[in-house]
């Protein structure tokens, strides 16, 4: 269909929501990463039965850390669409794009960048 | 097995925050099983705290690791090289590991990164409940294999107590009546004539009341 | 049987006489005076009063303590002891601490457990159950030893009992539970409070099959209602407890302010009905914080005056 979404958004492809661990949702935060969501079949549609119902609750579990160690839950979210949907994904990437530039940028890239200024050799060329 | 259960993350970090190295142990029996401490959770720990230390403008080196036991000391001395680039450990195996962990390297603290709970085991994925609580002195050959020391409340000898309640205690509706359970399964086995016979006073001297204990077995020893 | 203790109510019901006792809940506190005070409302009352221990875990003054008390007033106290809050070697100290002021009537309990009451965060014993008890007291007054073996100077002389519940699950082994009671050496039983007199008369029926009516004394518990609201409460809330729809009718169909004196009323019927019972030795009020009233119920179920025995 040729539509156009955000430019900001990276797909990362998995054969099945109920592949992504929280592990994965964690360490693209941990990367810099704004905002993760997580695409998968609608409710009752998943093709390996329970997949995307299992990937909702690791979505979860992975808001309640983020908003407990400062980075918020809000960036990372489950959405279900059903694969020929390409409206809906559009949708759910621009809604996404709204919420991550509402909740600024991850902590993290300010907090990795100050580091590597306040760590950065003086003119005398020294490694750290 | 020993069933634990993750501990809040703000308890961990209270015992982190100033550290500027630490090592995350896991251990791969049963808080693995039970989802509490695994090389999964362990991950998802470190990730955590590497991204809390960021933010409060620290680099910390948060270090994972995951050995097969923390209960014995031949994968405990699998760390004894790596070990010394942490100030501290936090281990996420259960109360026995954690210990057994800081005999081996009695001068690196150790944090536990778990709540250990009871010995228990699975009803279904997500939901654990105990079992046996150790009393050194099993006596299940009389209760038809239901154990009112770990099941009843108040671990009567000679239950139920009058708040028995449609096969559930007084205490919740989620808990089952151990004396009913044993009712139930003596009638199954045949053998309800057994519920008359008054079960005699326990000897607690094997149990924890005794003080700690040990198991020991000469014909095992060197 | 001629008595084995110097027990009034042992006395009273070897004599054949229907029993009568009551119970007082200690105070939150260590002003006695409102103890005192319960017990003199009743004394004429009854051949025994029963003090709670620590009810429903909340924190109360300690049921020997208070029964010490009475017994100095020349009152006949039945201290009641739960196995929730102390192990066998304070068990067996109490007991000699109230033989040491004569006191002679003992009830074992297991105690409701502590999430009920002011203390859910504390441990709890349970190192003997309440049979255990039983067999422990027994074997203190009749063999004249601690459960260590050695001998005690001057044994316990007390009349030992245990509380039944007949409404509680599961129905089928709540007979041989007091069998069980029974053989572990019980002399009396008190019954939870009755409402349900069919269910009770069932349970004395399979009790009288069983001719456990002649191995123990079986006082039926009795707890007047004070309002619709107690009757529903009581019905759903407390677990053990059976009160039929009927009761609850009955009280919910009476206007507010006459439902308390209905609630006698049902309670003498109660006692009127269960007097007619075979096996039944006596009777067990339980009018807790509402005490005034027990002399008008023992009065009105011609249970008055209580016999005065040597």
């Amino acid at each position: 269909m040729r539509l156009n979404y955000p430019s900001s958004v990276r797909i990362i492809r998995v054969p099945c929501t109920g592949k992504v661990d929280v592990l994965h949702i964690l360490r693209c935060f941990e990367r810099g990463a704004d905002g993760v969501y997580v695409v998968g079949c609608r409710e009752g549609d998943c093709h390996y039965q329970s997949g995307n119902f299992r990937a909702k609750k690791r979505v979860e579990q992975a808001q309640h850390l983020l908003d407990r160690i400062g980075i918020g839950g809000q960036r990372v979210r489950m959405c279900n669409l059903s694969s020929s949907d390409a409206p809906l994904f559009v949708r759910f990437a621009e809604e996404m794009h709204a919420v991550v530039m509402a909740a600024g940028p991850n902590p993290i890239r300010a907090a990795r960048a100050s580091q590597k200024k306040a760590s950065a050799p003086s003119g005398a060329g020294l490694h750290p | 097995m020993i069933v634990a259960d993750r501990k809040p993350i703000e308890e961990i970090i209270e015992q982190v925050k100033g550290l500027r190295s630490v090592l995350v142990l896991g251990c791969n029996e049963c808080v693995t099983v039970c989802e509490a401490g695994g090389k999964k959770e362990v991950g998802v720990l470190a990730s955590a705290l590497r991204m809390y230390f960021l933010q409060q403008g620290r680099e910390v080196n948060v270090g994972e690791r995951t050995l097969e036991r923390q209960c014995d000391t031949e994968y405990l001395e699998e760390i004894r090289d790596s070990i010394d680039h942490y100030e501290a450990v936090v281990s996420l195996a259960c109360g026995v590991g954690i210990q057994f962990t800081a005999e081996r390297y009695p001068s690196k603290a150790v944090y536990p990164g778990v709540n250990t709970c009871f010995m228990g085991a699975a009803l279904e994925r997500g939901v654990w409940a105990e079992r046996c609580q150790g009393c050194g002195n099993c006596i299940l050959a009389t209760t038809g294999a239901v154990c009112p020391v770990a099941r009843c409340a108040k671990r009567l000898f000679n239950g139920p107590c009058g708040g028995s309640t449609d096969g559930k205690c007084e205490i919740s509706k989620d808990v089952d009546c151990a004396w009913q359970l044993i009712v139930d399964r003596l009638k199954a086995l045949g053998r309800l004539e057994d519920y008359e016979k008054l079960c005699p006073i326990k000897d607690w001297s094997t149990d924890r009341a005794g003080g700690p204990r040990k198991v020991i077995r000469e014909d095992l020893r060197s | 049987m001629s008595p084995k203790t110097p027990s009034k109510l042992e006395k009273v019901l070897r004599a054949g006489h229907l029993a009568v006792t009551s119970e007082c809940g200690p105070p939150r506190g260590s002003d006695a005076t409102h103890i005192v005070h319960k017990a003199e409302l009743i004394k004429q009352h009854v051949d025994a009063i029963n003090i709670t221990d620590n009810q429903t875990s909340v924190c109360r003054l300690c049921s020997l303590a208070a029964c010490i008390r009475l017994k100095l007033m020349g009152l006949e106290p039945v201290l009641q002891m739960v196995v929730r809050d102390r192990n066998r070697v304070a068990l067996q100290s109490d007991i000699l601490g109230a033989a040491s002021f004569d006191i002679h009537n003992l009830l074992c309990l297991s105690g409701d457990h502590q999430r009920f009451g002011d203390s859910a965060q504390g441990q709890n014993v349970f190192d003997l159950d309440s049979m255990q008890l039983l067999q422990t007291v027994r074997r203190m007054r009749d063999e004249g030893k601690f459960l260590g073996g050695d001998a005690i100077q001057r044994p316990p002389a007390m009349f030992v009992g245990a509380a039944a519940n007949p409404f509680a699950d599961p129905f089928e082994i709540r007979v041989p539970r007091l069998a069980k009671k029974v053989a572990a050496g019980a002399e009396f039983i008190q019954t939870q409070c009755i409402y349900n007199l069919d269910k009770f008369e069932k349970w004395m029926e399979l009790v009288r099959d069983r001719g456990l009516h002649e191995q123990v004394f079986i006082l039926a518990g009795v707890t007047p209602l004070k309002s619709a609201g107690m009757a529903r409460y009581m019905k759903t809330k407390v677990p053990g407890m059976d009160v039929p729809d009927d009761v609850v009718k009955r009280m919910a169909g009476t206007p507010k302010d006459k439902q308390a004196e209905e609630g006698i009323t049902i309670c003498v019927e109660t006692i009127q009905r269960l007097k007619a019972v075979k096996g039944v030795a006596g009777f067990h009020v339980m009018a807790i914080e509402w005490e005034e009233r027990v002399p008008e119920i023992v009065e009105r179920a011609g249970l008055y005056p209580r016999p005065m025995l040597q």
